[in-house]
């Protein structure tokens, strides 16, 4: 039994007042949840405090919420490792007192009287807040997962027993499967905050479940209509946030990369946002020079090879002028540090046979072309044991 | 201990539900309360008979309980299989209290609703040859149990849940809406139910031809548990305040296989898999209690022989016994048991594909419920009932692992089918708004109670829970049984004064949990009077007054209804087609 104090986020939609900080101190073994802490705030001190949650095991996904900044299930994470966190943070005031990620600008820390840190817990974001703990997922989350058409669409009539397909096509799928829509990942989100209409991670990794699934008829239409969407596939900056925090392990950036491969796949290369075109130039570039030469990346993408340069498309032009002011603040934020950076052939060549051994990774790539799925491989931390004791390690997936 | 300090104002004011609150007064021909898998199965398969369906959930369908199904459903479907077979190890689970008509209806229907699921898109794991592929377990004969490796439920509920996006046009849902009392016409028909929506706190009067309750067991009634925290029996309860018949409401399940302290289920698949049952000495003890099955006993009989070691002596000094799943390959613990691994990890702190883990019996599920037919038909007419609410009876004494799916979705689908058919060749009535001018005083009177005029909601749920668990368990006598029932009458007067602190209308979780908390009660007494009268051992009711199974006097249902004072007993027969009841081994 320890006690832990609780920095909570509140919101009484009803007072007229604003949102504020509320804090509770709870006595609890380290290894329960801070869900069972704000229950027991909950129920000892103050019954409006309110968040959904239901199962407490992680299963039902009601109470995504974001503790010391991260998005998360409030029943997966231990007060004792929550604690931790919050110390190494500096939440009550330490020399890193910067939040991280995600966490509310507005709120910087202060020492709180015991000299420990409390455990903060805000609403999820990207998500309007309704009370407390409590937001909308209904016109954010559900309206994206509504978008992506999420029932499977078989064509004709069903067999007579079952579909026979492959047995590791399901165990792929099932890892979408997993998905418990708790919107962590969807909290998470960078490019979303940059861009609300984006699809996300939640609702593309559902459209992997369907595209992924060879009992569905239109692949290729999920495929065209998800390119083609400008808030689509190609709008994940591939940050890993959603990775993080997903508790089931659906890994969700995976499954959009996965859209995207299978998309180029089916030759399907014209999105608007350049996205497939973009992709391939930077995996051109790193393989040339192994490391990324910026000044490279836009005419490449519009514009590949020798024969894109001399003969380049109409889209292209347009697609290079309207990536002018884009090139401007590059320059201005930082990203490319000197104007000689933008002059092409320039870019420094990586020493030794550093660029052997990112070909040798390229090719290792291309012979391997098994996906990697928590279903069938295990846990990282697994690999190693596993890979010791033999052939039990990785299938390949059929396509 | 308030901070004061305030935050940035939130730029985003709550959302508008008023596009909700302001649709057209709801009336549907069928009328589905809860939205696990009985109740979206029942949705879908009423609107197949082009009626109007509404389904009312407390949560959002994808939070419901269904998902907490981890090893499979099961169903006769492999060549060499039979559905009498499936009945069979059914009937003898049930210690020869199910229904025999109604568990050959669920086992011959079993093999088609598996079927269909798998033509709607669950991801049901496939044998080498992509057929569908199954998995052991326990209390069963054959091999017949199929799986999305230990999500299943969770698989089958989302599945369905895209199946009511697809129909929207046909199905009305009503997400996080609670539902307070069910309404009645002068004729004594349910024609209707009186809703509290969450979001905005306004009360709603629904209108229907047929309601079907389908809002899972009452868990939560027992602490600990693991049911989770919506289990509050609120369809058993509603059902009885208008006067339905209970039914085997005495039969508790108790999970061979649950977390010690937090009550989380490790599924039983994992014994289905292969692991073994350890007491503190390293023994295998199932040896002792059921040499041929083992570990998959059925769950009575496996939870009965833990508490025995653990009240012998012979278990850890945490009041558990230990379940070795390293005994099953660790890539087919990944493949098959991924959920207990995170369970084992983010819970327990231990990994499971490396170390034995401790568990012991937990309160897990209500075999009993409000009594159907096998159409769902309650004792009142209008009114339907499907899932773990439900008492048909499939599950008599004892639910086999892996039938409480197929219970939720043949029985769900078969209400489903027969509200809808009644809608058709019914007249609407309307029921009378007094009902809710009466529900509305209800809440405001828990509202307008003054803080310190009572005890806390939570306490009292606290001490009830806990008090079930001690005396309304795996063995019980007549001692521990009354004190648990004086508890709960106690209890029911102090509800009557706990307060609320929330007086608000937007996401009012208090006032909601005072409103459990009078249907957790409800189930409670009647539990305790059924275990009362039932004075022999059968399936979960192990009486230590009364050791032995009797046929003679005991081989019948105990059916409950509101009387003045407390349920009234009545008796109805066990239907029996053709087994005939005899000594239960394993």
């Amino acid at each position: 039994m320890a006690t832990y104090t609780l920095k909570v986020r509140r919101y009484q939609p009803e007072s007229g007042e604003g949102p504020f900080w509320e804090e509770f101190d709870v006595d609890l073994d380290p290894s329960l949840s801070v869900l069972d802490g704000i229950l027991q705030a909950k129920d000892r001190e103050d019954g409006s405090l309110a968040v959904r949650c239901s199962c407490r095991a992680a299963i039902c996904g009601s109470c995504g919420v974001k503790i010391n900044g991260s998005s998360t299930l409030a029943c997966k994470t231990q007060l004792g490792e929550a604690h931790e966190a919050a110390n190494r943070r500096g939440n009550g005031g330490g020399e890193t007192a910067a939040p991280p990620r995600g966490a509310d600008e507005e709120y910087t820390p202060q020492p709180s009287a015991g000299g420990t840190n409390p455990i903060v817990v805000e609403p999820m974001g990207n998500m309007p807040v309704v009370k407390d703990l409590i937001v909308d997922m209904e016109s954010t989350h559900w309206e994206k997962i509504r978008r992506v058409t999420p029932w499977l669409l078989p064509h004709g009539d069903p067999p007579e027993r079952e579909y026979v397909v492959e047995p590791e096509s399901m165990i792929d799928v099932t890892q979408s499967m997993a998905c418990i829509q708790c919107g962590a990942c969807v909290s998470s989100c960078l490019s979303m905050e940059a861009d609300p209409e984006f699809i996300g991670p939640a609702a593309l990794a559902k459209a992997y479940r369907f595209v992924g699934d060879p009992r569905d008829a239109e692949t290729r239409e999920r495929l065209h209509d998800l390119a083609h969407d400008p808030h689509g596939i190609y709008d994940c900056t591939h940050c890993f946030s959603c990775i993080d925090a997903c508790p089931k392990g659906v890994a969700p950036m995976d499954q959009i990369m996965r859209l995207r491969r299978l998309a180029g796949d089916e030759g399907i290369d014209d999105d608007p946002n350049n996205g497939h075109n973009h992709m391939e130039a930077f995996t051109r570039i790193i393989e040339k020079k192994g490391t990324l030469d910026e000044s490279l990346l836009l005419q490449e993408s519009y514009a590949p090879g020798v024969k894109g340069k001399l003969k380049p498309t109409k889209g292209a032009i347009k697609g290079l002028l309207g990536s002018i002011p884009t090139g401007i603040r590059a320059l201005r934020s930082g990203k490319v540090r000197s104007l000689g950076q933008m002059i092409p052939g320039v870019h420094h060549k990586l020493p030794g046979g550093a660029q052997g051994d990112v070909k040798a990774v390229y090719e290792h790539a291309e012979e391997h072309g098994e996906e990697l799925n928590l279903y069938i491989k295990g846990e990282e931390a697994d690999e190693e044991q596993a890979l010791g004791a033999g052939e039990e390690t990785t299938e390949e997936r059929p396509r | 201990m308030v901070s004061g300090r305030r935050a940035a104002p939130n730029p985003t004011a709550p959302s508008d539900f008023s596009r909700i609150a302001s649709a057209a007064v709801p009336t549907h021909d069928v009328l589905v309360i809860g939205a696990g898998l009985a109740g979206q199965r029942a949705a879908l398969a009423a609107a197949e008979q082009g009626v109007s369906v509404g389904i009312l959930s407390k949560v959002h369908p994808v939070r419901s309980h269904s998902n907490a199904a981890q090893g499979g459903i099961n169903a006769a479907l492999n060549p060499g299989d039979s559905w009498e077979s499936h009945a069979y190890d059914t009937v003898k689970g049930s210690d020869y209290l199910g229904d025999q008509d109604a568990i050959e209806i669920m086992c011959r229907e079993a093999p088609e609703e598996i079927l269909h699921l798998e033509h709607l898109g669950v991801t049901f794991h496939r044998n080498e040859e992509g057929k569908l592929g199954t998995r052991a377990f326990g209390g069963a004969s054959a091999a017949r149990t199929y799986y999305v490796a230990d999500i299943t439920g969770q698989a089958i509920m989302h599945v369905l849940y895209e199946q009511l996006m697809k129909h929207s046009e046909t199905v009305a849902r009503y997400e996080e809406w609670f539902c307070t009392a069910l309404a009645m016409d002068e004729n004594g028909e349910c024609c209707g139910a009186v809703t509290r929506n969450i979001a905005d706190g306004s009360m709603e009067l629904f209108r229907a031809k047929s309601v079907i309750l389908a809002c899972g067991g009452n868990g939560q009634a027992w602490k600990p548990t693991t049911n989770a925290l919506i289990c509050t029996g609120d369809g058993i309860a509603m059902a009885y305040r208008v006067g339905a018949k209970l039914m085997d409401m005495e039969m508790i399940q108790y999970h061979p296989t649950t977390l010690a302290g937090k009550g989380f289920l490790i599924t039983e698949g994992a014994r289905g898999e292969g692991a073994h049952l350890l007491n503190a000495k390293g023994e295998r003890f199932m040896e002792r209690y059921a040499p041929n099955k083992m570990e998959l006993a059925s769950r009575d009989v496996v939870s009965r022989a833990e508490q025995t070691e653990i009240n012998e002596g012979r278990g850890f000094p945490d009041g558990t016994v230990a379940l070795d799943i390293t005994v099953v390959p660790k890539k087919r613990i990944h493949e098959a048991l991924r959920e207990i691994v995170l369970v084992g990890r983010d819970f327990a702190g231990v990994d499971i594909t490396r170390e034995p883990i401790h568990i012991k019996p937990g309160n897990h599920y209500t075999m009993g419920g409000v009594k159907t037919d096998v159409d769902g038909r309650t004792d009142v007419p209008g009114l339907y009932a499907a899932g773990e609410v439900a008492c048909v009876s499939v599950h008599g004494g004892n639910r086999l692992g892996a039938n409480s799916l197929l219970d939720t979705l043949i029985f769900g689908r078969r209400s489903g089918a027969d509200a809808a058919a009644r809608a058709k060749r019914t007249e609407a009535s309307r029921p009378s708004s007094e009902v809710l001018e009466a529900e509305q005083a209800t809440i405001d009177d828990v509202l307008a109670r003054e803080k310190g005029s009572g005890r806390r909601i939570s306490e009292i749920k606290l001490e009830l829970g806990q008090t079930m668990d001690e005396y309304v368990a795996v063995f019980r006598d007549e001692a521990g049984i009354q004190q648990a029932l004086e508890t709960v009458r106690r209890l029911e007067e102090e509800a009557k004064s706990a307060y609320v602190d929330d007086k608000g209308r937007i996401f009012n979780q208090d006032v909601l949990a005072a409103i459990e908390l009078g249907y957790m009660l409800d189930n409670a007494e009647c539990t305790c009077v059924a275990a009362l009268e039932r004075k022999e051992s059968r399936g979960a009711q192990y009486r230590t007054d009364f050791p032995e199974r009797n046929d003679e006097e005991w081989l019948k249902h105990i059916d409950l209804q509101r009387g003045d004072e407390g349920p009234d007993v009545s008796y109805s027969e066990v239907t029996i087609t053709q087994w005939e009841p005899e000594e239960r081994k394993y």
